[in-house]
């Protein structure tokens, strides 16, 4: 799948489905901290695995790190780039 | 007071260390470990020298030590009394914390000189009671005073509380925030008070009088460090502590590595020892030189972060999982080590008096197994290991 406008929606349903955060995800704007929001690293792995699953990519390991999963947005523009590049 | 200037000569920082460890923490380190008392001594020793502020950098009164050095004195330490190296480690652990996430503000730059001028003790409350030993996680919120705020905290270890002159205390930022949404905050003796909930009678680390605590402090809003704990703990406390207890109980285990080596040419002069008793030595040799290497390379890239001040590396995945590595390795090391030494020294090792003594390095051994139990690091980093390619 290829990311465009309805990105942010397919981030948001793979949070509320493994994210295990403390808020509703519904509460957060594209830009708020995950990690704040109580995304713990291990809940991180399994997001980057309904990501990965979802768009049919894989992560490269310069990619795998706190700043990548920080937020809504981030985690799109990682996945631009790195869809973009294929 | 013979505060040094600056720690520009490596080989003067270790003969003080080992001047300090032979004068002082070794004298001492059976007493501390049967009476489990705070070794007041080697703290008056490391203060007289200055050693508190080592690692705060010259400009604000500190003896300017590189990481690296910070880890050799660690270790020096670490070969005389496991007590005194580990307070010593734990408080290096909150200075670094101030250091390099603290030192850009006004603030920050006058609590770096005050420890300088009064060589203060800092100590450490990040665990809680309901938290399953997870440093990231809070369930003490700080409460809003105005300009002040209050923190009520059930902490199950506060190591040396009772002689500190500062506490590090984490919480939650507000009633409202995540368990992992968590201030780190700076409160001093006369913002706080404890009150005992449990003891400290351990097998080892005796002297670290690492008792549990009701803490119950009020301070200013500026002593919250102006950065949030989840940075701190990522690019700071979790590598700072593991590389630096790794150094400490690689001097533990060297330590126990001399004793074997001087008990065998002991009996060899009296007559010989068995062809495995060489092998043995051999074997603990590897033992160590596996603790040896990886701590150094480790090390090495941390100082390397840090000259270039690329905090940034430490947000890798692969990052925290390596420095997990370290405690993982040098944790079992100093067991491994210690033990084979045992049996290699034989009985005079074994027993409680006698100079060849492993005894109470044993028992120290042990604990580095749990503080932050290997089996949740493990744990940690199987669970990582789909996040790395």
């Amino acid at each position: 799948m290829q990311p465009g406008h309805d990105t942010p929606r397919q981030i948001r349903e793979a949070l509320k489905e493994v994210g295990n955060l403390a808020v509703d995800v519904g509460s957060l704007s594209d830009t708020d901290d995950l990690y704040d929001a109580g995304l713990t690293s291990l809940n991180t792995v399994n997001l980057m695995l309904a990501i990965e699953d979802c768009f049919e990519c894989e992560f490269p390991e310069e990619m795998l790190n706190r700043e990548t999963f920080q937020s809504i947005s981030t985690i799109g523009d990682a996945l631009r780039q790195l869809l973009q590049a294929s | 007071m013979t505060v040094l200037a600056r720690f520009e000569d490596q080989t003067r920082l270790e003969e003080i260390a080992d001047q300090i460890g032979q004068d002082v923490l070794a004298p001492n380190a059976d007493q501390v470990d049967r009476e489990a008392r705070f070794p007041r001594e080697s703290i008056a020793a490391f203060r007289q020298h200055g050693l508190l502020s080592a690692y705060i950098p010259v400009e604000f009164g500190g003896g300017g030590a590189s990481f690296r050095e910070l880890n050799e004195l660690c270790e020096r330490f670490g070969h005389y009394c496991a007590s005194s190296a580990m307070i010593f480690a734990m408080h290096q652990i909150q200075v670094a914390c101030l250091v390099h996430h603290a030192a850009h503000t006004e603030r920050g730059r006058d609590v770096l000189r005050d420890i300088c001028v009064k060589q203060s003790l800092l100590a450490s409350a990040t665990t809680e009671i309901g938290t399953g030993g997870d440093l990231g996680s809070s369930v003490c919120a700080a409460e809003d005073l105005g300009n002040a705020i209050r923190i009520d905290k059930q902490a199950p270890v506060i190591s040396y509380a009772e002689d500190a002159d500062a506490i590090l205390v984490t919480c939650r930022a507000h009633s409202d925030a995540a368990p992992g949404d968590q201030l780190h905050v700076l409160v001093e003796r006369t913002q706080y008070r404890l009150e005992q909930i449990s003891g400290w009678d351990t097998m080892g680390f005796r002297g670290t009088c690492s008792s549990g605590y009701r803490l119950i402090a009020e301070t200013p809003i500026e002593s919250v460090l102006p950065a949030p704990f989840a940075t701190i703990l990522g690019q700071t406390m979790q590598p700072v502590s593991h590389l630096l207890w790794g150094s400490l109980w690689l001097g533990m285990a060297h330590s126990a590595a001399s004793i074997a080596r001087r008990q065998v040419r002991t009996l060899i002069r009296k007559g010989g020892v068995p062809a495995t008793t060489h092998l043995r030595l051999a074997e603990m040799d590897e033992s160590l030189h596996r603790m040896r290497s990886s701590l150094r390379e480790a090390i090495s890239v941390y100082q390397d972060i840090l000259d270039q001040g690329s905090f940034a590396r430490t947000q890798a995945f692969s990052f925290g999982t390596s420095m997990n590595n370290i405690k993982l390795i040098c944790s079992e090391g100093v067991v491994d080590v210690v033990s084979k030494a045992m049996v290699i020294a034989g009985i005079s090792a074994y027993r409680n008096d006698s100079e060849m003594s492993l005894t109470r390095l044993l028992r120290d051994a042990y604990g580095t197994l749990l503080m932050v139990n290997n089996d949740r690091i493990r744990s940690h980093n199987a669970a990582m290991q789909l996040a790395q390619r």
